[in-house]
């Protein structure tokens, strides 16, 4: 019953980056909660700690079953994430504005982080049906649509923008990678043209100054501009080696907003300078080609699209945080996988590698 | 297997995708990939490698840091221009803890000039938790000049010390319209977290009551701020970017600043409250509530033994008695019984009834205020002369539930919907209202003494004068208004204030003009309750009224003055004036006055001249005719 190539195929590499890069976030993460201002807040860590057990446990669940049977369980799973931001949105936590958590006992979860990985196993199992070459034509493209915007507006209304642009980014890779029909992209392309201009024109003053302070935070010198400097000051004043570890003063003023969260790298790359931030940067860059690579080696396009998809994730996410902190693209709230603090990010992140792994271990599986 | 050119369209269209087609396009995906990260790692190279000297430098001792601008809040004015709420600056002393280490020496050297110890202010820094090192820490508030000089003489001595200009709320005439205008205090936990408030940070002062509160969204403003650059000792060596506060909006009252002030005045040293209303539009002229508190002891904080002396005071400062206060009417309420009993058929204007000084109803006697009776009584004389046994009748002959509907359409009973919290309903009682609140059914006696405005009604000064607004506008209710107008800084009008008729008396004009000659003749006829309270050269109509604290039966024989203070009754004065063309229509209570002629009706009356006889010249011609005619009547 058990195959002995499971064994044999498991994707030992894989797992050790993974891990890897958990420990290099665990130790940016406890720097970071250590100074934070006014008080040391180390139960951060500790409760950091406990996700990842928990992310290990959902990896290994990850993997133990045929990710063929995601196949079969798309529509319960996705209609399942569902259910779960609309209780999001009646129940959820209210937070600075907006709902994003649910809070089930003594955990809070963050239903629009796992939504992801619904999406993606959806799109997967759509496109890996009847794929041409030829690319997907528009008619056959407002299925995914639909899949991908009702969680998208769901997400919207908490409202989270970045995680539904996020969620947004991460369909459009997947089906930029199956490739649409040349004709309906140029479709696509001009109407985004001439609708984008035309939406402006109808928005309302302070809702053009939001985007625009969006795309331009110097334009909010108090605000995100200021967020944007200071996070360039620690970045920069890492140097080639770093001040060393938790000894990292911008971050010990709490300078810098959320630096648990949004802002991590910002601390890593302080403390450890050009040296730690490239490494981190190269690790990341590695598990995207290794997660790539594992798509490139399965051999039936279900896994492909799906090992596709979740590399494409957390390429999104590394890059949005990365240069997010670098003062290179605008302010979200994107977390940087495995190094932020945030329990449904690391649970998220960690299903992600258990899928990568399934369809590593059975890429010899033929049916 | 990439396909052959040789292939044909059709082909090249109908083409499955397979491993083969997916691996190509995973090789596309690398590629892109690497692109973006190759950006990451140049952009890591500039910050880190080619720029990381400058933003070490920058770093060392954290020299970007914002400062705060904060938005001057709007001023209050009365509907004349007048100033009423300014601000003014103030000289405070702040520390910056990182800048000021070590600490020690420099409070002892900080200690000398404030004149305060060195331990004091110590404690002080302590008992501030959660401030972020690197952001001032308030040390004093309005600080004199010669602080100021020596501070800033010896600023290179006092790493971490600065002082700055903030503007404080200056309310110009202490005491003045305290309740209408309201007060500034610290915004608490729960208040920021509501989210009523989401420009607000802990520790900056809000609205809490009156005026300041309702329009704090107005007043206040926006915060702005710069980025600097500050050296090693936390001083600015260069400011960096900023970003304007925008002030905040002035606020237009409709109060008369100089009927305000007179109002007080004549409230000095008695307990109620005087609400005048222009009856055109509804607009407050005067509310006042005595006894006042000082506004400007909350500007900086008050103390603990302060707001709890405040609080315990017996005479209860901080309670708004013109909207708050709720009194029986007393003899007031005889004008809705007039009405409703005109209206309703049950008399008219030749009913004539015999008041011989009580009234017998079942087995007890009701007496009239006038122990010998007023004889024959019609509505007019019934009116003028407050005859008890003329409204008992009435109420009879109109039902609990009659007259009550009546004065709820006239107002009581509920709201009036003037912009300040915690306004009052007040309480009109029916059958059904007592069943439900004492089990016990209605006593057809109870009607005849809510009919003269005793028993369980209630009414509050300001229901009362939109009452009086509303007789004298000919039957229009509008919602009482405070504010007149808001404009920007620049005095563009933002949001002017219209009149807002929220109902109109359920009467026949020509009924309200007869109640309104017995209004007339209250003050002006030989009888009149009020005549003491008369003006040569201004007509005056008005209701006196007598609420009773405890009932009658019990202390017939007593005299009110023979009373302890705290039984006497209530003294009420409705009225408006001109009583041809109302300008204003007022109502004042004094509680435990004991008669409404004797110490309302003479506060209405002083309002009223104080209003009415603006011009200098106008008063003198008066003055003149009043001396005149104290000679010629005696």
């Amino acid at each position: 019953m058990f195959d002995r190539r499971l064994v044999q195929y498991f994707d030992w590499g894989l797992m050790g980056l993974a891990i890897l890069i958990g420990c290099v976030g665990l130790i940016t993460l406890y720097s970071a909660v250590t100074a934070e201002t006014p008080a040391p807040q180390k139960v951060l860590f500790f409760k950091q700690l406990l996700w990842f057990s928990v992310g290990l446990i959902a990896m290994v669940s990850a993997f133990l079953f045929n990710y063929k049977i995601l196949d079969r369980w798309a529509q319960p799973i996705y209609f399942g994430c569902i259910a779960l931001l609309l209780a999001v949105l009646f129940f959820g936590k209210y937070v600075g504005g907006s709902r994003r958590w649910l809070i089930i006992g003594p955990v809070s979860l963050q239903p629009s982080e796992l939504v992801k990985i619904a999406v993606i196993i959806a799109l997967a199992r759509y496109y890996s049906k009847d794929a041409k070459t030829s690319g997907y034509t528009l008619r056959e493209l407002v299925r995914p649509f639909m899949i991908i915007m009702l969680p998208v507006l769901l997400i919207g209304m908490q409202p989270d923008l970045g995680t539904a642009g996020l969620v947004v980014l991460i369909a459009g890779s997947i089906t930029v990678f199956v490739k649409i029909e040349r004709r309906s992209f140029i479709y696509l392309i001009g109407s985004g043209a001439v609708v984008v201009p035309l939406i402006w024109f109808f928005l309302k003053e302070y809702q053009k100054q939001r985007i625009l302070t969006f795309l331009d935070p110097d334009r909010d010198p108090l605000g995100a501009g200021y967020h944007i400097i200071q996070s360039k000051i620690a970045i920069g004043s890492g140097m080639l080696s770093g001040k060393g570890f938790l000894k990292g003063t911008q971050n010990a003023l709490s300078f810098l907003p959320e630096e648990h969260t949004d802002f991590i790298f910002s601390v890593l790359a302080e403390e450890w300078g050009f040296l730690g931030s490239v490494t981190l940067v190269l690790l990341f860059l590695i598990l995207i080609i290794w997660g790539l690579n594992v798509a490139h080696a399965c051999r039936e396009p279900f896994g492909t699209i799906l090992a596709v998809g979740v590399t494409a994730m957390i390429f999104w996410q590394a890059l949005i945080n990365i240069g997010m902190s670098m003062g290179l693209l605008p302010v979200v709230g994107v977390p940087l996988p495995f190094v932020s603090y945030g329990g449904s990010s690391v649970l998220t992140t960690a299903i992600s590698i258990g899928l990568l792994l399934n369809v590593s271990m059975r890429r010899f599986m033929l049916d | 297997m990439v396909p052959h050119r040789s292939q044909t369209l059709m082909d090249k269209y109908l083409k499955t995708a397979d491993t083969d087609w997916y691996k190509q396009r995973i090789t596309g995906v690398i590629v892109c990939a690497l692109a973006a990260f190759v950006v990451l790692l140049i952009r890591l190279i500039v910050l880190q490698v080619i720029m990381g000297d400058e933003y070490r430098h920058l770093s060392l001792n954290n020299s970007i840091r914002l400062q705060s601008i904060d938005p001057p809040r709007g001023r209050l004015y009365d509907r004349n221009g007048d100033l009423l709420v300014d601000n003014r600056p103030s000289f405070d002393v702040n520390i910056t803890l990182k800048d000021a280490a070590p600490l020690d020496p420099t409070l002892d050297k900080l200690a000398l000039h404030l004149k305060t110890p060195a331990d004091t202010l110590l404690s002080q820094i302590k008992q501030t938790r959660g401030v972020s090192a690197y952001s001032p820490l308030l040390l004093q508030q309005d600080v004199g000049r010669d602080t100021l000089a020596s501070i800033e003489v010896n600023k290179f001595d006092l790493p971490g010390v600065s002082v700055n200009v903030n503007l404080r709320r200056h309310y110009i005439r202490e005491r003045q319209a305290a309740h209408l205008i309201g007060y500034l205090s610290e915004i608490s936990p729960a208040e920021l977290k509501s989210g009523s408030y989401p420009d607000c940070r802990s520790g900056d002062l809000i609205g809490k009551f009156g005026a300041e509160k309702v329009y704090e969204n107005s007043l206040r403003g926006k915060r702005g701020g710069r980025q600097v650059e500050v050296n090693a000792n936390g001083l600015v060596v260069r400011i960096l970017k900023t970003v304007a506060a925008e002030p905040g909006h002035n606020v237009y009252l409709t109060i008369d600043q100089n009927l305000q002030h007179r109002a007080e005045a004549l409230l000095e040293g008695v307990v109620g409250a005087a609400v005048a209303v222009e009856p055109a539009t509804g607009k407050i002229l005067t509310l006042a509530s005595s006894p006042a508190f000082d506004q400007n002891s909350f500007v900086g904080g008050i103390t603990r033994e302060q707001w709890k002396s405040l609080i315990s005071n017996p005479f209860r400062p901080m309670s708004n008695r013109a909207i708050q206060g709720e009194y029986p009417p007393g003899s007031t309420y005889k004008i809705i019984t007039a009405l409703a009993g005109l209206q309703e058929g049950v008399i008219d204007d030749k009913t004539v009834l015999h008041c011989p000084g009580h009234y017998r109803f079942g087995n007890r006697i009701y007496r009239c205020w006038k122990r010998g009776g007023h004889g024959k009584v019609d509505i007019i004389k019934a009116v003028e002369e407050s005859c008890d046994v003329f409204f008992y009748q009435v109420g009879q002959r109109l039902g609990v539930d009659r007259l009550a509907w009546y004065a709820k359409a006239f107002g009581l009973g509920s709201p009036t919907g003037v912009h300040l919290d915690h306004e009052a309903h007040g309480l009109i009682p029916t059958a059904a209202w007592k069943k439900r609140r004492t089990g016990v059914p209605w006593q057809k006696g109870e009607t005849l003494s809510i009919a003269i405005g005793q028993g369980f009604n209630l009414a509050t000064p300001i229901q009362m004068a939109v009452l009086a607004a509303a007789v004298a506008n000919g039957g229009h209710r509008y919602r009482p208004l405070i504010l007149d107008n808001i404009k920007l800084v620049d005095g563009q009008s933002l949001q002017k204030n219209e009149p807002k008729l929220i109902g109109k008396l359920p009467v026949s004009p020509a009924h309200l003009e007869l109640v309104k000659l017995g209004l007339w003749k209250v003050v002006n006829g030989e009888n009149g309750t009020a005549r003491g309270s008369r003006l040569a050269d201004i007509d005056i109509s008005g209701k006196t009224g007598t609420s009773q604290v405890i009932s009658r039966k019990q202390d017939e024989s007593m005299a009110e003055e023979d009373l302890p203070v705290h039984l006497r009754s209530h003294a009420w004065f409705v009225a408006y004036a001109p009583s041809e063309k109302p300008t204003i229509a007022v109502a004042v209570v004094i509680e435990h006055g004991e008669h409404g002629s004797g110490a309302a009706a003479p506060i209405a009356k002083e309002m009223i001249k104080a209003f009415l006889r603006k011009t200098p010249v106008n008063a003198q011609v008066a003055a003149q005719k009043e001396s005149a005619d104290t000679a010629n009547g005696g």
